[in-house]
């Protein structure tokens, strides 16, 4: 409501600093996870905490990376970029070449198949805890890499995204690959994977964000540390009896957790809002 | 639906789709059949062999007061998570809308909250409002407020609601900013031209021409609230003081994992399958239609 209307230099400023406001108090939660990340336990076991970092960031980033509490974090970081790249590959392929077949070629059961990945979304691992669980341990996988990724890389949405996409390609690219004797194969490599370039990279956003911060499923699959994520080792680092948390290293350990998504939404702004935006439709 | 032209090819399309199908087959339609199968049955105490018992867990589990309350808890707790991340979403949207400059620097700094984990969220908010040790629960004791949501089910919901609002509020902020940045400028100057204060332009002109907007958001958030919150929950309060902040997603969990009731949990997670259905079938029915122009 900008233009014309409401240029009264009072009514600016005060937006202004509503939002000032309003994003401060938002990065609030933020700002004390850092200084509570660059303190000493002492420091915050005795109310109340600083409010201005302290010298401790080294050592405590250093303690968290190579020690951590039940395991390193660094392995737990490994383990996070494991998981959440072993996602977005897997649903974008899988979900690339579904799209492919249900748009590109005829064949029996094709509608079937297409409402088969539709109701995926009807489904969520929330509602099927315990069967699932029960699958995976079947094939011994809890524990594992595969026991992480496979189960979460069906994707109703990546392949509606992919199949919205090919069906505004043009009729005559085929037609002319035919003439030129491209296969179905050679089209698909040579000039739809090309064409989807854009659309690819707004769905990696999200899905990388989507695979990094899973918590329900690592939380019932990962019982050894040493196969933690990240996002779901945090809640492990806390005591069980009455003793007072290492909220320093915990909190350095917060701050890693959130920053490989955090960068890849304020680095990538614009493929992020299309990702978002499409992904929705 | 499908192209015009397409290729000829018996095996192919069924070897692109293998991947997929084959996923879904084994992760999500068999399980979700053994809940279904499971929920007719109980385990005797041994876990040797299954008694069919038909209905009677969906029986047991609609009598059971300890479900009823986590459904109302549920349905407490999506609604406020919902208002506030809307409401303030809302608020913030308006005002970036309103400034001409620096209005994308507002927008990125609004947006990353986005990729913080829900449970992650659930640590930040810990970690300041902890009896022992949090700032803000410090200085609430200072200006005489004892706050314990260890103890007190308010303030246990009240932590929870928060840091699941907090969370969302950037993803409602992009879609209502989008939403008034569509909205036609002539529309509002001419009211404007006409007297109609920022107020009233708001509540007559720009609510309802948002009103596509807000359903979308409406639906999406009650799903954020129902499915995707088990982490805020599982880092805050596991479900506590008194199950007081044990939403249905939770409960599941609750009750096949650390219970052990497969029973009942299989019975649980068909119910939560109906929610489901029911909220998809809303996105996809209602949400594209337009609800005012």
């Amino acid at each position: 409501m900008s233009g014309m209307v409401e240029k009264r230099g009072l009514g600016t400023w005060l937006t202004h600093i509503g939002l000032i406001l309003g994003i401060a108090i938002i990065c609030f939660p933020i700002y004390m996870a850092f200084v509570a990340s660059t303190v000493t336990q002492s420091e915050i076991a005795q109310p109340p905490m600083p409010l201005l970092p302290g010298p401790h960031f080294i050592d405590n980033y250093t303690a968290a990376l190579t020690q951590g509490i039940n395991a390193p974090v660094m392995t737990m970081l490994v383990n996070s970029m494991v998981m959440a790249l072993g996602i977005t590959i897997g649903k974008i392929s899988i979900s690339l070449i579904s799209a492919y077949a249900i748009v590109y070629f005829k064949f029996p059961f094709r509608m079937a198949f297409f409402w088969m990945i539709f109701l995926t979304l009807m489904l969520p691992v929330e509602v099927r805890i315990v069967p699932t669980y029960e699958v995976v341990a079947g094939f011994g996988m809890l524990n594992s890499y595969s026991g992480l990724i496979l189960p979460l890389i069906a994707s109703a949405t990546a392949t509606f995204l992919f199949r919205q996409f090919f069906l505004t390609v043009p009729d005559e690219l085929v037609e002319a690959a035919r003439v030129d004797g491209a296969g179905p194969v050679r089209f698909f490599i040579d000039i739809l994977l090309p064409m989807s370039r854009t659309n690819i990279a707004a769905l990696f956003v999200i899905l990388f964000i989507y695979g990094w911060n899973q918590y329900l499923w690592p939380l019932l699959i990962t019982t050894e540390p040493e196969m933690n994520t990240i996002v779901m080792g945090i809640k492990q680092m806390f005591p069980s009896g009455d003793d007072i948390a290492n909220w320093p290293v915990i909190m350095a350990t917060t701050l890693m957790a959130m920053l490989p998504p955090v960068a890849v939404v304020v680095l990538m702004q614009r493929l992020f809002v299309k990702g978002l935006v499409e992904s929705e439709k | 639906m499908q192209k015009r032209v397409v290729f000829n090819n018996r095996l192919l399309p069924y070897l692109l789709l293998a991947p997929q199908i084959l996923v879904t087959l084994v992760f999500f339609f068999w399980p979700a059949g053994q809940a279904i199968y499971q929920s007719a049955f109980i385990p005797d105490p041994f876990g040797l062999k299954t008694q069919f018992v038909g209905l009677d867990n969906f029986r047991f589990l609609f009598s059971d007061p300890y479900y009823l309350a986590s459904f109302k808890t549920t349905v407490i707790f999506s609604s406020l998570v919902t208002l506030v991340s809307m409401g303030a979403a809302l608020w913030l949207a308006v005002m970036a809308d309103r400034v001409i400059k620096g209005s994308s620097a507002y927008k990125s700094l609004l947006v990353w909250p986005y990729a913080v984990a829900p449970a992650v969220a659930g640590v930040l908010w810990l970690f300041m409002f902890n009896p022992n040790v949090g700032l803000v629960a410090w200085y609430l004791g200072v200006l005489g407020y004892d706050w314990n949501h260890v103890l007190n089910d308010n303030e246990a919901m009240g932590l929870v609601v928060a840091a699941s609002a907090w969370r969302q509020i950037s993803y409602n902020f992009l879609f209502f900013l989008a939403g008034l940045q569509a909205i036609p400028k002539s529309v509002i100057e001419a009211a404007a031209i006409d007297g109609a204060t920022f107020a009233r332009r708001f509540w007559t002109i720009v609510f309802p021409l948002l009103s596509p907007t807000t359903f979308f958001l409406l639906v999406v958030n009650i799903v954020y609230a129902f499915f995707e919150t088990f982490g805020v929950i599982h880092t805050i309060t596991l479900g506590g003081p008194q199950q007081a902040t044990t939403i249905l997603v939770y409960k599941v969990f609750s009750d096949g994992f650390v219970g052990q009731d497969l029973g009942s949990s299989a019975a649980q997670s068909v119910v939560l399958l109906f929610v489901v259905g029911v909220l998809t079938v809303v996105q996809f029915r209602y949400v594209e239609r337009k609800v005012h122009y």
